[in-house]
């Protein structure tokens, strides 16, 4: 009968996701066990190779970046009530365009023109791709869940089929663009912080990163501080009222995804123009859905995002390290681990819920009750 | 002669029934009884307890301590089964029928007789017309529960009850869907329970039916149980007394209308809903400043629709509705431009449109006001002004607590409606449409709701009142128009207004044959 139990607002922040998550590591502290590796041995590896270095560090934020972009996309889409299953065909679609400039304008530009050219192209091409399951949902009312993941697999194909017979460079085998012009290439970090004298082990942490953080402030204020966002809260929470106050929903809906799909484009900044530089088949390489995940466990708003990017993203670069220093443990292991987390942090995150509920209740009524 | 104290113990009775909802304590040391033989009032303000005490009693919760004694037994109830099993009937306040079955189908739903339901049926045939001729309870067994009257769904309600064999039987609000006609023909119906030895519990904020039928009455206030008298000994003020715990105005008191020019013309309207069916059939009427017009009738006669396409939620299919100049109809123009055209809504299902629950009180306090330029700054929204205006608000309109950061869910109905009805008289609107205004109001709001709404039409206002309560109706309106299958079948002017009257009217019987 009672929806969810309550809790406090810092304990539903903090300590609920540390709960989940110690739960997800247990567990896979025993499959560790079951695969006969020591699970404290194996802890200490991933902790050792995604935050024990500096380039741990630089990889780990690396792949925080990618999260950060299809986290904060799974995000906006949330809020207005629309479950955008599509990032990572956005993401795909939305870095051929910043791919595209780059390669146009990588030779012949410097960074500082290429940058704002790339990430208005990523932000189109991946605002393009929602936008028609977007106006389907809308006009059609068909269902955005169906259509957004109709639409990876079309992204899938669609550059598969450019990169094979389109784009890819002559005379190769592999369906890949040629490199881009150094324009194009994202400032490392390493490099960035030699400029104010910092060392900083190479990694492909880049600029990127810096944009992801931008983005997020952007997409706090937009949602929490603008009229668009109060009217795409309203709409996501409950349509009625939205109409009722002269806010259109179908509106809503398509503003919120292009907006989704931007966000979603902007992988490609990092992956592409920050690291790869080029573009080559299934970049995204899964961000897409880890940012659903993320988007999840960080409660949809961009500070909890940054810091479930940044756990996926150890996780991500820990569990290569795991799967090179103990063999037994592969890269599907690591998988494994990472769906653990999801599991718990989404699906089963009031499992502990009500139980955490009931023992704040206990000490919140012990004064009343001794009075 | 020993006596069988099965016999002779109450129906039911509750000793120290004590149920706590995290800090909330939802009833504190509740005890009653309700005899065989009789009708007994549950009566209180909403959040008072009514509903978790007899959601207790019918196994949808458990009580933290206390006892339960059917017939003088303790039972053990955790599941509406065993309360059913125990002998206890509850009618909800919202039908639990199947629309697409028949009454006999719906009677049998969960206590069929083996795997085949052709014996269960017949079965079920003969008991009904059985009960049907013990208790005057006429059903047609084989229609279609979507082809019944609301008055007749409820009355197959009662037979699935008393099919499960109850002994007991809990009413919960059973006269919010009913003619005032069709409640009389329940009461009766209750009075006939009654004397073929039924305990009858009848939960309500209505002190009229507490007047009109029980025997004795139970008020609740805060949880606890404030009073219990026999309805003779008892006055509508007294029992009102007890439920708020202070002297209330019972009436609203007001002067006669002195209507102006028209500030709302209605002509023709048509609104059909998304299966195509016409719900407002060609309506025509205005409101004049300075007056309020009720719309009176049955739950689902139209009245919703029409409410909503003045308010701009739905198109209408045809006809014209002119404020200041304006055709809204023709000129397409939404809630938002009605609403810059001085048009305000307070809508009939608060929770439902009129408010998002999951926001701050000061982000509700916004809704549908969210362009005004008091609430920006710049591209980005004025959160100060937003919550130095929500503050103001509540303080106006005695909105407590007045915290505007505090969900609107943590407040009471009527601290909603209070804040629902600021925000939409804050811009002076010239005409104000309300639908329900104090549906699940407490008394002490109601007051306060009506106060206001009669010195907004005492400012020169024009008010449209939707209410299925006819008291209330009665008590505002200076004219009023009653609407039924979708058509005004009539319009009386409020000092010729009586029940009867328009009881007759709002059951289709047109004024020219009334």
């Amino acid at each position: 009968m009672s929806a969810r139990a309550k809790l406090p607002r810092w304990a539903e922040l903090t300590l609920l996701p540390f709960i989940n998550l110690l739960a997800a590591l247990v567990l896979s502290g025993v499959v560790v066990k079951i695969l006969g590796e020591s699970p404290w041995a194996a802890g200490k590896l991933l902790l050792a190779g995604s935050l024990g270095t500096q380039e741990g560090i630089g990889y780990t934020l690396y792949y925080a970046t990618n999260f950060m972009f299809t986290g904060l996309a799974v995000a906006v889409a949330y809020h207005a009530g629309l479950f955008n299953i599509g990032c990572e065909g956005q993401a795909y679609v939305g870095g051929l365009g910043s791919g595209l400039v780059a390669l146009w304008l990588g030779d012949r530009a410097p960074f500082l023109v290429v940058l704002p050219v790339a990430v208005l192209a990523g932000a189109a091409f991946g605002a393009g791709w929602a936008f028609i399951p977007a106006w389907l949902q809308a006009r059609r009312g068909s269902h955005i869940v169906i259509t957004t993941i109709m639409f990876n697999f079309i992204a899938a194909a669609l550059m598969t089929y450019l990169l094979v017979n389109v784009l890819i460079r002559p005379g190769q085998q592999s369906p890949e663009t040629r490199e881009f012009g150094a324009g194009a290439f994202m400032p490392l970090a390493s490099d960035l912080l030699a400029k104010i004298g910092i060392t900083f082990s190479a990694s492909p942490l880049n600029f990127a990163f810096l944009l992801a953080l931008a983005a997020s402030a952007l997409v706090w204020v937009l949602v929490w501080r603008t009229r668009w966002g109060y009217a795409v809260r309203v709409a996501g929470q409950n349509q009625l009222a939205a109409v009722y106050a002269g806010i259109s929903p179908s509106r809503v809906i398509v503003q919120s995804m292009l907006l989704s799909g931007a966000l979603a484009g902007g992988l490609g900044l990092n992956e592409l123009l920050g690291s790869q530089h080029r573009i080559l088949v299934d970049f995204p390489g899964g961000a897409g859905f880890v940012g659903i995940a993320v988007a999840l466990m960080g409660r949809n708003h961009p500070v909890g995002i940054f810091f479930a990017a940044v756990l996926f993203g150890a996780l991500t670069q820990g569990g290569s390290q795991l799967s090179f220093d103990m063999p037994k443990i592969n890269r599907d292991m690591v998988v494994v681990i990472q769906g653990l987390v999801i599991l718990f942090c989404g699906a089963l995150e009031n499992v502990f819920r009500g139980p955490l509920a009931a023992v704040f209740a206990r000490f919140a009524i012990k004064p009343e009750a001794a009075a | 002669m020993v006596e069988n104290p099965t016999l002779t113990a109450p129906a039911i009775e509750l000793r120290g029934i004590d149920k706590r909802f995290g800090a909330v304590q939802a009833n504190r040391a509740i005890s009653f009884s309700v005899a065989r033989g009789s009708v007994h009032g549950l009566i209180g303000e909403n959040g008072a307890g009514k509903s978790t005490l007899m959601n207790i009693v019918y196994g949808f919760h458990r009580a933290d301590t206390g006892e339960i004694l059917v017939r003088g037994q303790r039972v053990d109830i955790h599941s509406p089964q065993e309360a059913i099993a125990a002998g206890i009937g509850m009618v909800h306040q919202h039908f639990m029928l199947v629309e697409n079955f028949t009454v006999l189908e719906n009677v049998i739903l969960g206590v069929e007789r083996g795997a085949l339901l052709a014996g269960s049926l017949a079965h079920a045939r003969g008991e009904l017309e059985k009960l049907a001729r013990d208790y005057g309870l006429d059903v047609p067994l084989d229609a279609l529960i979507s082809e019944l009257p609301v008055g007749v769904q409820q009355r197959v309600e009662i037979l699935k009850a008393l099919y499960r064999g109850a002994e007991i039987l809990i009413l919960d609000e059973p006269t919010a869907v009913l003619t005032p006609q069709e409640a009389e023909a329940l009461f009766a119906m209750l009075r006939r329970l009654r004397d073929e030895g039924k305990a009858v519990i009848l939960v309500t904020h209505k002190l009229r039916e507490i007047m009109a039928i029980t025997d004795r009455v139970t008020v609740m206030r805060q949880g606890a149980v404030v009073g219990e008298v026999a309805t003779r000994d008892t006055s509508p003020r007294e029992l009102a007394e007890k439920m708020v715990g202070r002297a209330v105005l019972l009436r609203v008191d007001k002067t006669l209308a002195q209507p102006g020019a028209p500030l709302l013309t209605v002509r023709e309207l048509e609104v059909r809903d998304r299966l195509n069916v016409a719900r407002v059939k060609g309506v025509s009427f205005e409101l004049r400043a300075g007056e309020i017009v009720g719309i009176a009738g049955v739950s689902g006669n139209g009245q919703s629709e029409l409410l909503e396409a003045l308010a701009g939620i739905h198109d209408p299919t045809r006809g014209s509705i002119i404020l200041g100049g304006h055709d809204l109809v023709r000129e397409h123009l939404g809630p938002r431009e009605r609403r810059a055209l001085g048009l305000a809504h307070v809508p009939e299902d608060r929770l439902r449109m009129g408010v998002v629950t999951s926001f701050s009180s000061e982000d509700n306090a916004i809704l549908g006001y969210h362009d005004r330029p008091i609430y920006q700054r710049g591209s980005l929204l004025n959160r100060a002004a937003i919550h130095a205006e929500c503050e103001k608000k509540m303080i106006a309109h005695d909105v407590r607590p007045a915290l505007p950061l505090l969900r609107i869910s943590a407040f009471s109905g009527g601290n909603q409606q209070k804040l629902v009805l600021a925000r939409e008289i804050d811009c002076e609107p010239s005409v104000l449409l309300i639908g329900q205004p104090t549906r699940g109001v407490d008394i002490g709001a109601i007051e306060f709701i009506h106060r206001k709404l009669v010195a907004l039409r005492d400012a020169g206002k024009a008010l449209l009142i939707v209410s299925v309560e006819l008291d209330e109706i009665l008590g505002l309106a200076d004219r009023i128009l009653v609407m039924n299958n979708g058509e005004i079948v009539g319009e009386v002017a409020r000092a010729d207004a009586t029940e009867e009257k328009l009881g007759l009217m709002m059951a289709g019987v047109k004024e020219e044959s009334a």
